[in-house]
């Protein structure tokens, strides 16, 4: 009964109402967290699953040996590989292909593969003007690996430590 | 300042205007035409600046509350100024915007609708006093003008849900025409209550009745007509947490769904036209208008009288703004049934009980107020 009518009173005195505006107010003088983005950036870690990319061995060799791992796990359906045996008679892809609509970066395709022939760099701020821009062919992700290298190639040898 | 302008704008524009244009027989009446223009200018502008920048502010407000730090790079010739050139380019924007009209809406009240909410908010304006002398309008029934008219905007969201031809827009209009019901029997009781209180209905003889000090000021002895005045205030501009009219999680935008580009803008300029009238409504019958906070205190009376009286009242109606903004960002929606229960059997009773209050203390002429 006492209870009732000490939130009975304290109901019409707004009592909470003012609680919550005194929080509010507290924090609009708190410090803002605001990333600024294009002058600003937060921290990315190593394991980050951007733009693919496709490596090649020190010798300039290409790793993919179009096993086509990536292509069966790949859940939405991303990766179109073809392949022929090169003369020399190993196995190489003639054609890998990555729809970046489709992709999910969800980095199934870098786990499955037993080369690291396929990777996911750090690069998240590109974008395709025309359509076809985002289809990634196996020349412009081998190009993006070869840039890259030394990126990837880092960012592998700390996460080895966990693997 | 603003007297020597106004005297510079009839002498040496309007003055030979009307000379050399209207012919002699009709001269006074033409220069008291044009001045009343002016003067409608010199308010109406302002207004419609605040308007423009209110919606800054909440954007701001709402953002450093929320830990965010809102709009900043829209600004002027390449400098981001804080993002002060957002209102302005959000109005190009929308000016430069289709304005749909969906094919089974009523055309005319579809394009009517968000004049009728705009107009009133606007003409209310006139009879607000600035100053002891700046008035527009110095009518004696005031306060009965704008509670007619804050009343009036109701229509332009119930005929653009009626217009749209769409369900939402009809849910939206029939919940602020409910709401707003509840809500005008509460305002108009505080009203009274003011009324009573000050012995008149002219808003320039409200405030000089609250002269003295800070304690001689309504919110003292109208403190829960006060209270219950700014909370209607809320409900009735359909703000939160009283929203329910847009309630964009449940009625996708409420009233306004189907209109888009300046017709759509125009009721938010209504929206924020009438939150700006309540603001400055709060400051005029409950806080002194334009009396300084000072007025009474031995010392500190001198220190601030160069202070003309406008900024007080502009402070004061700012505080009240950014009151709205505050409470938006804090509290939230109420449920429909709760907003009746609020309006009917709370706030209703309340104004009546301090009614009688206010009554008993005006007839025993209690000290400090009356």
């Amino acid at each position: 009964m006492l209870n009732k009518i000490k939130n009975y009173i304290s109901s019409l005195f707004l009592w909470e109402l003012l609680k919550g505006l005194r929080l509010t107010g507290r924090y609009m003088f708190k410090r803002k967290i605001t990333v600024q983005y294009p002058e600003e950036k937060t921290p990315q870690s190593h394991r980050f699953r951007g733009l693919h990319a496709l490596r090649r061995y020190p010798n300039g060799e290409e790793r993919c040996i179009a096993c086509k791992l990536c292509e069966a796990v790949c859940p939405a359906v991303a990766i179109t590989i073809e392949s022929e045996g090169r003369d020399d008679g190993s196995r190489r892809t003639t054609k890998y292909d990555i729809d970046l609509t489709k992709c999910i970066f969800c980095g199934f395709c870098e786990e499955s593969c037993p080369v690291d022939s396929i990777v996911e760099t750090r690069i998240f701020e590109y974008h395709g003007e025309q359509r076809g821009d985002l289809l990634m062919t196996k020349s412009r992700l081998l190009e993006i690996g070869d840039l890259y290298e030394k990126q990837v190639a880092e960012d592998r040898a700390k996460d080895a430590l966990y693997r | 300042m603003l007297e020597t302008i106004y005297q510079f704008i009839s002498q040496n524009v309007l003055l030979p205007l009307t000379m050399f244009v209207m012919p002699t027989d009709y001269q006074t009446e033409a220069m008291t035409v044009l001045q009343t223009i002016v003067k409608i200018v010199a308010i109406l502008v302002p207004v419609l600046i605040t308007v423009a920048y209110f919606t800054y502010a909440e954007r701001k407000v709402i953002g450093f509350i929320q830990g965010r730090i809102g709009p900043n790079r829209v600004g002027f010739f390449g400098f981001s100024l804080w993002g002060l050139g957002q209102p302005i380019a959000d109005a190009v924007k929308l000016i430069v915007k289709e304005i749909v009209i969906p094919t089974g809406s009523n055309r005319s009240l579809f394009v009517i609708a968000p004049i009728l909410s705009l107009a009133p908010s606007l003409a209310a304006w006139a009879v607000i006093p600035f100053d002891d002398t700046k008035v527009l309008a110095d009518i004696n029934a005031g306060l009965l003008y704008v509670l007619a008219l804050t009343s009036l905007a109701v229509y332009g969201v119930i005929i653009a849900g009626w217009a749209s031809n769409s369900k939402y827009a009809f849910l939206g209009a029939m919940r602020s025409a409910a709401q707003i019901v509840a809500y005008e029997i509460a305002m108009g009781f505080a009203l009274v209550g003011v009324l009573v209180a000050a012995g008149s209905l002219n808003l320039g003889d409200i405030v000089n009745a609250q002269a003295g000090s800070v304690v001689h000021w309504f919110w003292l002895p109208l403190f829960p007509l006060f209270v219950i005045y700014f909370i209607s205030g809320l409900a009735e501009t359909n703000r939160a947490p009283f929203d329910v009219a847009e309630g964009e999680s449940e009625i996708v935008a409420g009233f306004h769904v189907e209109y888009s580009g300046m017709a759509f803008s125009v009721f938010f300029m209504a929206e924020y036209a009438n939150m700006i009238l309540i603001a400055i409504l709060c400051a005029l019958m409950f806080c002194g208008g334009w009396l300084s906070p000072f007025q009474g205190i031995p010392v500190f009376s001198y220190l601030f009288a160069w202070v003309p009286p406008l900024f007080w009242l502009l402070a004061k109606t700012s505080f009240f703004m950014l009151l709205f903004l505050w409470c938006r960002a804090t509290f939230p929606r109420y449920r429909y049934d709760q907003i009746m229960r609020l309006g009917w059997k709370v706030f209703i009773p309340i104004t009546i009980v301090w009614l009688v209050v206010v009554s008993v203390l005006v007839v025993m002429n209690t000290p400090p107020w009356f």
